[in-house]
């Protein structure tokens, strides 16, 4: 398990990459964009992102605003 | 003679950002539905070939509750990412680069608001935050106030368009302020768009009347009492509005001026 904080919360999750981030919060990868440690990671680096304890990831999608 | 009427009206005349050409000239915002399949119906009857929208967290505990790509896709319209919630040019950045890994736009609605009662633009750190912006590559629409000043040092820091306000954010109390919107389109050499501050169609044909691009809105449509037919209205009255500004006003006079020929009166 790693101990992470996603979208400002603390969460412990099984996924030990970016790729098994996503299947285990049951997201569509192709919605959403990620951000680990404020660095933007390209979906094309999901599957090689590992996680690590500690880590601050961000994902967002688009919604409705003016 | 020729046929006059065969000289159509030039449907096909179009405007260009960032080296994107469009044909409406009528952007909308994503905001304030009902839910997004009203936002999506909205959307298509202003004719609008832009949409704006937000960049936000996913909701954790509910991973299939409706999203905006689902409704309002990015293959129907052009997705303007806004930085709606930044107050700092570092938080728009990030916010925007996000917004360019989730679908790839680097064209981008900049706004940089200073206090959540009147939603006015911080100036000094909207232009701050466009000059990192252009720096990363981004093309930027920039939200921001109706100072010709201001307009022009956005223009030479690289704005893709300059879209200064009708009257605050939400607020549907039309064009405020004629004069500076006047000043400022005649002086950019830029897309200038009115963004903010429509309330109704009338409005929207006035802010094309004066010679802008083209007009952004939102809630004006989203909280009509029927946003579809306030999609509608909107739509002919932005190109009611161009079509005027085209033809140019008749001059202002004092008195009457008959119609009807005075020779030849019984």
């Amino acid at each position: 398990m790693v101990n992470i904080v996603l979208n400002g919360e603390e969460k412990q999750v099984a996924a030990g990459t970016v790729t098994a981030l996503i299947d285990e919060i049951g997201l569509d990868g192709r919605k959403v964009a990620v951000e680990r440690n404020l660095e933007i990671v390209p979906k094309s680096q999901y599957l090689g992102t590992a996680l690590s304890d500690g880590d601050r990831i961000e994902i967002v999608h688009f919604v409705g605003g003016g | 003679m020729p046929d006059t009427i065969a000289q159509e009206l030039n449907t096909a005349e179009t405007w260009t950002v960032a080296g994107r050409t469009f044909t409406s000239r009528l952007i909308v915002g994503t905001g304030k539905y009902k839910d997004y399949a009203q936002n999506a119906a909205a959307a298509r009857a202003s004719g609008a070939e832009i949409v704006t929208v937000a960049v936000r967290r996913v909701n954790l505990t509910d991973p299939n509750q409706p999203m905006l790509m689902d409704f309002v896709k990015p293959d129907e319209f052009t997705y303007l990412p806004n930085t709606a919630g930044c107050f700092t040019g570092e938080d728009a950045v990030r916010t925007l680069r996000l917004a360019r890994e989730a679908g790839g736009w680097d064209l981008v609605k900049l706004e940089v608001l200073s206090d959540p009662k009147t939603l006015y633009p911080d100036m000094e750190e909207t232009l701050r935050s466009l000059k990192l912006l252009v720096k990363d590559g981004f093309s930027v629409m920039v939200y921001c106030s109706d100072d010709p000043v201001y307009a022009r040092k956005l223009e030479e820091a690289g704005a893709a368009a300059i879209m200064p306000l009708a009257a605050p954010i939400g607020s549907g109390l039309g064009i405020q302020n004629p004069v500076t919107l006047r000043i400022i389109i005649e002086n950019a050499k830029v897309p200038v768009l009115v963004d903010a501050g429509v309330g109704t169609a009338s409005e929207a044909a006035e802010a094309m009347e004066l010679g802008c691009d083209a007009v952004l809105m939102n809630t004006a449509i989203a909280e009509a009492k029927d946003p579809i037919r306030m999609a509608r209205a909107m739509k002919h009255a932005v190109i009611a509005g161009r079509e005027a500004y085209l033809a140019g006003r008749m001059p202002r006079k004092l008195y009457a001026d008959p119609s009807s020929p005075l020779a030849g009166l019984i």
